[in-house]
């Protein structure tokens, strides 16, 4: 090193990578157990597609190989776009949602680091456009083999009307719609558990429970959770105890869809989120409000893929509009700010 | 005792490293055989060398006088012969030379006589000259020349003098041993300075890291009877920036670009403090200070070094290990690298580490930034240091100044903490070059435009003033010729003046030299003898022939007439 500093933390993009893929194992043991071991497999395509890719997309933009695909961050991408599908997609639906957030979303940006949108809601995003029928097939807890899921990710049998369910969300959304039934008595439904989606609800806490570890080892910083957990619990209050017939509880809404996988792992997206304290905040807020918006108004049964993306295209101007002041510019500082 | 301490936002905690240098008591370095002086060595003005090779010098003699308001003396470390006063290499990162005096020791280390004032009585003026002449600068690394700052804010007076004993950059314990060895001499050089500056409290600020020097400056103030707090503030690097310490002792924010003083505040370094003491109390210019010697040595410590004396040589005292690649001067933070191992300690140099690859790894290779925005976290500046380096890398310049790039402080917190290993400060670096360089050549462009717009306007002007003279000219001729025209009517038939003025000039002119002709005509010559007008008319035609042999020589230096007319103009008033 020619320059000083001369001593560095001991920390690297490979390290913060790993810590977030450790945080995530958490929810995905939960999902496995009680959803079924599915989700492995699809992790397994998925990881094997992004890093052929992330390496393939290097090699063709003549960037080194090793050290990038070495980082990690490709096999974080692959984790969270499989998460946020069913578990029961077909293999080439989850090699086409790889192949979009890597190739597409990331490498033809600029590679790490340049993409202004979160590759794996992008994913998501086109892969419910396009596929909306497969993207909506949610098994419920404990109710298909592995065997079945396996036939089901593999192979080509998609007559699984009768075993899969509508998810929580999407049970309450339809029953709402009929006209006919109020929130209490759609949530009388056995998709639904004590808090959200049967069984979802403890893979929800699983993923609390990385979140909170990614926040002590202070790979995310409180903020974002913070907002979007207090915004989407907020706006829910107040809209539930305005007419708890049509309004789903706020408790519903935090265990329900992605909102815990969301609020710890896809709305801290450092690349392609807001940087300032007070932009997290209005990042993170506004996905929340945009995500509740969808849920109970828009077409989609979970909103905050599109929230996120949103959101995403603010943080321009989020950043510029929130500059902290520096030091010597505060307000409140004694003899500052004259 | 319990005093209200503030925070400021980020810092980091590296590994201190400072323990293995403090075991030993200050060791005094031995006088080397040469010693290079560079005159250049506070910020400011370099000194001007008032010695010449062959000249005998003594200890503390001032061999270099302050070039100018920000600067200060230099004196001879030891007593010897001035060997030479030319460029040597200095301990400066571009390892460029400057000029330096270069002095063969005879080993007597004999003093001068020493000066004395009394500061209590003399006019403050004649002690800053005093102190500028003492060479006293500030010795935790800025070299700002002490005197500049040895003065009261508005109104006559300063709210607080800060002592810094900080000493936050890794393996650096200069300050501490100093505290702990010599706390009698920085409280007493506090006390003069709290006299100059006519301050109301003194807080002596100090990293609790440290808890020997905090328990010896305690004792010492108290031994001495003074009021001045020693107040042990958190382990924090950058703690001990002037800006920093400030913030945590005081609250007060100094923004970039103001000086503290308008905040009520000074700040001085303990081994400043303790310079002052010997310049003004026993008469002893700085010669010398404390460095300390670590990194990749056998035995890390102390020593009181002369200014010039050879890094290598202070190093070889401490047993380098044969795998030290480079000398770093300063700490692992703010280090500055030395372009050779021989440059000479100077004021500002408080460390010498010895660098090896185990000590100072090779930079990882430089990852793409992910925004994950550890270095906003870690700026005690609290600046955006990401959005700086987008800025930088992109050279979009103004951009990085409107994100307060000139606010930084280069204490390397965002590169110690970036996983991405970008050398972040190395890109500030350059995008504040890139704009100084910017400037200067703005200023440069602007300079020439200028002078190219006054030539012009000037031009312009001796080209109006000689219109106003001819036009001042013929309307004087005008005139004449009218009143010749009222008086001489033929005259005035021969030129209608007021219908062709041109043509009366010429007219004009034409009857002056005809006028003048007829006058010439009866010369003094006319009633000479035929002889003498012979000889006159010999005269003549031989002068005709000199003035056609001239005629060549005399056009020759025309020329150089034409080039001065293109001379550079004279500065502009």
């Amino acid at each position: 090193m020619i320059h000083s500093p001369y001593v560095r933390k001991a920390v690297s993009v490979q390290r913060t990578m790993g810590l977030v893929l450790l945080a995530l194992i958490p929810g995905i043991v939960a999902h496995a157990l009680l959803i079924g071991p599915g989700v492995l497999v699809n992790l397994a395509i998925s990881t094997i597609t992004a890093v052929g890719a992330e390496a393939l997309m290097l090699h063709l933009r003549k960037r080194p190989v090793a050290i990038a695909v070495g980082d990690l961050s490709a096999v974080v991408t692959a984790w969270l776009v499989t998460l946020c599908f069913p578990p029961i997609v077909p293999w080439w639906l989850t090699v086409c949602g790889a192949l979009v957030a890597i190739v597409a979303v990331k490498h033809l940006y600029g590679g790490l680091g340049q993409n202004p949108f979160n590759p794996a809601m992008i994913a998501y995003c086109s892969m419910i456009v396009a596929f909306p029928a497969l993207m909506s097939q949610w098994p419920p807890a404990g109710q298909l083999s592995f065997d079945t899921q396996l036939a089901l990710i593999l192979g080509g049998a998609r007559d699984i009307d009768g075993i899969t369910g509508a998810t929580a969300l999407d049970a309450l959304r339809t029953g709402l719609r009929s006209g006919t039934q109020t929130v209490d008595a759609v949530l009388q439904g056995s998709a639904f558990g004590a808090l959200g989606g049967r069984g979802w609800e403890w893979i929800s806490v699983g993923y609390v429970a990385g979140g909170l570890f990614l926040l002590a080892k202070r790979i995310i910083t409180w903020h974002m959770p913070l907002a979007f957990i207090g915004v989407l619990a907020g706006i829910s209050t107040l809209f539930w105890l305005l007419d708890p017939g049509r309004f789903a509880s706020p408790l519903f809404h935090l265990a329900s869809g992605g909102a815990m996988l969301a609020a710890f792992f896809i709305v801290t997206d450092p690349v392609s989120g807001a940087t300032t304290p007070r932009g997290k905040l209005l990042f993170a807020g506004g996905i929340a409000l945009i995500a509740w918006l969808i849920r109970n108004f828009g077409a989609y049964p979970e909103g905050i893929a599109f929230g996120v993306l949103l959101m995403n295209m603010c943080v321009p101007l989020l950043d510029m509009k929130t500059q902290p002041p520096v030091f010597g510019h505060h307000k409140d500082a004694k003899g500052g700010g004259k | 005792m319990l005093r209200e301490l503030f925070r400021f936002h980020g810092g980091v905690k590296p590994a201190t490293n400072k323990s293995a240098s403090t075991t030993s008591p200050i060791a005094k370095a031995p006088i080397p055989a040469r010693l290079v002086v560079p005159l250049h060595q506070s910020l400011g003005s370099p000194a001007i060398a008032l010695v010449e090779p062959g000249q005998r010098v003594l200890k503390g003699e001032r061999i270099g006088a302050a070039g100018g308001r920000l600067s200060a003396a230099i004196h001879a470390p030891t007593s010897g012969v001035v060997r030479a006063v030319e460029p040597a290499l200095v301990p400066h990162a571009s390892g460029l030379r400057e000029p330096a005096v270069i002095i063969e020791s005879d080993g007597e280390d004999r003093w001068a006589e020493p000066e004395h004032i009394n500061y209590r009585i003399t006019p403050p003026d004649e002690v800053r000259d005093f102190v500028r002449d003492a060479g006293v600068v500030g010795l935790g690394g800025a070299v700002f020349p002490t005197h500049q700052k040895m003065r009261p804010g508005s109104g006559g007076k300063t709210r607080t003098l800060v002592l810094n004993g900080a000493e936050c950059e890794p393996f650096i314990t200069c300050d501490d041993m100093l505290m702990r060895e010599r706390a009698d001499g920085i409280v007493s050089g506090a006390a003069i300075l709290r006299h100059m500056l006519q301050a109301e409290e003194v807080l002596i600020g100090i990293e609790d890291n440290k808890p020997e020097a905090i328990a010896a400056m305690r004792q010492a103030v108290a031994a001495a009877g003074e009021h001045m707090e020693v107040v042990a503030v958190p382990t924090r690097y950058p703690a001990g920036g002037a800006k920093q310490l400030i913030r945590v002792l005081t609250g007060i924010e100094v923004p970039h670009g103001e000086r503290s003083t308008d905040y009520g505040v000074q700040c001085f370094n303990v081994g400043t403090a303790y310079s002052v003491h010997e310049a003004l109390e026993l008469g002893r210019p700085l010669v010398s200070r404390i460095v300390t010697v670590a990194g990749n040595v056998e035995r890390p410590g102390n020593y009181e070094v002369l200014i010039g004396t050879p890094m290598d040589e202070l190093v070889r005292l401490c047993g380098p290990r044969a795998d030290t690649r480079f000398l770093v001067m300063g700490g692992p933070m703010m280090g500055v690298r030395m372009p050779a191992f021989d440059v000479p300690v100077v004021k500002a140099t408080n460390c010498v580490l010895a660098a090896d690859d185990k000590l100072f790894p090779p930079a990882p290779p430089e990852q793409p930034c992910i925004r994950c925005t550890e270095c906003a976290k870690a700026c005690p500046v609290e600046l955006q240091p990401f959005e700086l380096y987008w800025f930088s890398r992109s050279k979009n310049f103004g951009k990085a100044q409107e994100y307060h790039l000139f606010d930084c402080i280069e204490c390397g917190c965002c590169a110690y903490v970036c996983p991405s290993h970008i050398p972040l400060v190395d890109y500030y670096r350059f995008s504040k070059g890139e704009i100084w360089a910017r400037e200067r050549e703005k200023a440069a462009a602007d300079q020439a435009r200028e002078r190219f717009e006054f030539r012009n306007f000037r031009q312009e002007r001796e080209k109006a003033e000689k219109a106003a003279k001819l036009a001042a000219k013929a309307a004087e001729t005008r005139a004449k010729l009218a009143e010749a025209g009222t008086a001489e009517a033929p005259a005035a038939a021969e030129a209608p003046a007021a219908e062709d003025p041109k043509k009366a000039l010429i007219a004009a002119a034409l009857a002056r030299a005809k006028a003048q002709k007829a006058e010439i005509q009866p010369q003094n010559t006319d009633n000479l003898s035929p002889q003498t007008q012979a000889e006159i008319a010999d005269i003549e035609t031989r002068r005709k022939a000199l003035e056609a042999a001239a005629v060549p020589a005399s056009t020759a230096p025309a020329p150089q007439a034409a080039d001065a007319t293109d001379l550079p103009d004279e500065p502009r008033p």
